[in-house]
């Protein structure tokens, strides 16, 4: 996938653009998810119809501390892309993307469960794997493999 | 819930939930108002477990996610680490490794078969595909001494080369493989009673499977075609002709006929994988991240130190992350690894295709009756083992 394009065509709404094993990464303000998610959805030169995953990143110590990460496939062209947005842990929330791709609705619940990121105008925001009453996040480094 | 209505429980334990599956059903009568599944009996923390491993190490983790396709997770998940290392796996492996893969996509489909038809109370055929399922097993435990948790793939090839026992017996399960699903056909396609159990029920509008990110078997059952083996090929399936089959409707027995017919394709992929496998190396010895014969491990002193470094300390891929996806059984499913130049993974996502199809769910069976319920959730095939992780 050409990044020059992307960048020519989302330019504002793209923070960073690299190529790591030819695979495209976008980083983005998390205001930006649902504008650019929307874009990159209804554009048909990319028509990313298809939300394969979406999961955090727990990047402590750095700060920000946390990414959310989306990979994205277009059924009709057969490409891929990454989009990539950092939040920090006193403001770990992100607005939901259920309303472009259903399909988030699941995979952000997992994210909220195991590292408490919060999706603004999540449908049914709880834990999924974990029972409610479960005290913590466990996919946080800072949480212990084992003997808590 | 409203004064008419009812709610029960589908499970944890019940047999037609394949699993610990609890779906919390809201009825009026018999018809199903509204579903909802409530998964996360079966979670142990794999993807956290994997941050403490070495990359070889989550190898024997991954065939824990689905344990009826453990090849398959296996290989998923050391494509994903190639990627990361950048390395070439030989011709050889590459093709053992499609081998492998497509007997486990049978031996999958297979107890597939059998429990979902055993669900709908047709008993015979669950007798039958475990008899041919046993072959396959058999092969699996001659290769890696292991019947259904084989670990037999390694970073940049696999475990051990393959002798001729292992064609040979392979050549004799797929010879009369094709007569024996002719036999399952027997039993179930033109069955009356199959067809009116399975026919018209669980479908959705075309547009939401792709929403809902639904892969595999499901998606192409409603007339999608997407494969990835096709789509984005990986392991050298490019070199194999093969068809990918699809149906129409997207109902129940769409998804039984369009898993046949993969079984029928998968022994074709395997037939030509058998007879065009090339001589060479079984794994990339060259590359520092592959463990050394062990051959040479306890005549080298070199390949010791080797062997060593990679048992005490493991590999350390440069910073970066890489996403990888393969056609499993029950769909796409993925790795992302994400490393910080370490010997373990910063974070290891998987992808999990049971998870996402599962998703599907409430959609499906809500206004149908319960009796369908049961059909439709074994039509989606999920392992809870890979939903929960």
């Amino acid at each position: 996938m050409n990044t020059e394009r992307l960048r020519e065509k989302f330019g504002s709404l793209i923070k960073d653009i690299y190529t790591f094993r030819g695979e495209v990464t976008i980083v983005l303000d998390k205001e930006n998810i649902l504008q650019l998610g929307a874009l990159l959805k209804k554009d048909s030169e990319y028509a990313f119809d298809f939300l394969s995953d979406c999961c955090g990143v727990d990047l402590f110590p750095q700060t920000p501390r946390f990414c959310v990460v989306y990979h994205l496939y277009s059924m009709l062209h057969g490409h891929r892309l990454r989009l990539k947005a950092f939040l920090h842990e006193t403001a770990a929330a992100i607005d939901s993307v259920t309303s472009i791709w259903e399909t988030a609705n699941w995979h952000e619940r997992e994210c909220f469960d195991l590292f408490g990121i919060q999706f603004i105008n999540h449908p049914d925001l709880r834990r999924i794997l974990l029972p409610d009453d479960f005290v913590g996040y466990p996919l946080r480094k800072d949480f212990p493999l084992e003997g808590r | 819930m409203s004064a008419n209505t009812t709610i029960i429980n589908l499970g944890p334990q019940h047999p037609s939930t394949h699993g610990v599956l609890r779906v919390i059903l809201e009825l009026e009568g018999e018809i199903v108002v509204r579903a909802t599944p409530d998964i996360g009996f079966l979670h142990r923390g794999i993807e956290k477990l994997s941050e403490h491993r070495s990359y070889h190490q989550i190898i024997v983790l991954t065939d824990r996610l689905d344990y009826l396709a453990a090849m398959s997770n296996n290989l998923a998940y050391v494509l994903t680490v190639e990627k990361l290392l950048n390395i070439d796996v030989p011709k050889r492996a590459q093709y053992v490794r499609v081998i492998l893969a497509e007997l486990q996509r049978i031996a999958s489909h297979l107890f597939w078969l059998g429990t979902h038809a055993h669900d709908l109370g047709a008993m015979t055929p669950l007798f039958y595909c475990l008899r041919e399922r046993e072959p396959i097993l058999d092969i699996f435990d001659s290769i890696a001494g292991s019947r259904l948790t084989p670990s037999f793939m390694r970073i940049g090839g696999l475990a051990a080369d393959i002798d001729g026992s292992f064609i040979n017996r392979v050549r004799l399960f797929t010879s009369d493989f094709s007569g024996r699903v002719d036999q399952y056909e027997t039993l179930l396609t033109g069955n009356p009673i199959w067809q009116a159990r399975t026919k018209g029920v669980g479908t959705m509008a075309k547009e939401e499977y792709i929403n809902l990110g639904i892969s595999g078997p499901l998606l192409r059952a409603a007339g999608i075609n997407w494969d990835i083996r096709k789509a984005e090929p990986y392991s050298s399936y490019d070199d194999f002709d093969f068809a990918v089959p699809q149906g129409t409707n997207g109902d129940v027995f769409d998804r039984y006929l369009v898993r046949i017919r993969e079984m029928r394709e998968s022994t074709r992929i395997i037939n030509q994988a058998v007879d065009a496998l090339p001589e060479g190396n079984y794994t990339c010895l060259d590359s520092p991240a592959v463990f050394p014969n062990k051959d040479a491990v306890q005549k080298n002193i070199a390949a010791m130190i080797h062997h060593f470094n990679l048992v005490m300390e493991g590999i350390r891929p440069p910073a970066g992350e890489v996403y990888s996806s393969i056609e499993s059984p029950r769909g796409e499913l993925g790795f992302y690894i994400v490393s910080d130049g370490g010997p373990r993974p910063l974070r290891l996502k998987v992808r999990p295709p049971s998870f996402v199809n599962l998703q599907g769910l409430p959609r499906m069976v809500q206004g149908r009756m319960l009796s369908d319920a049961v059909g439709i959730i074994g039509s989606i095939d999920i392992v809870l083992a890979e939903v929960d992780r």
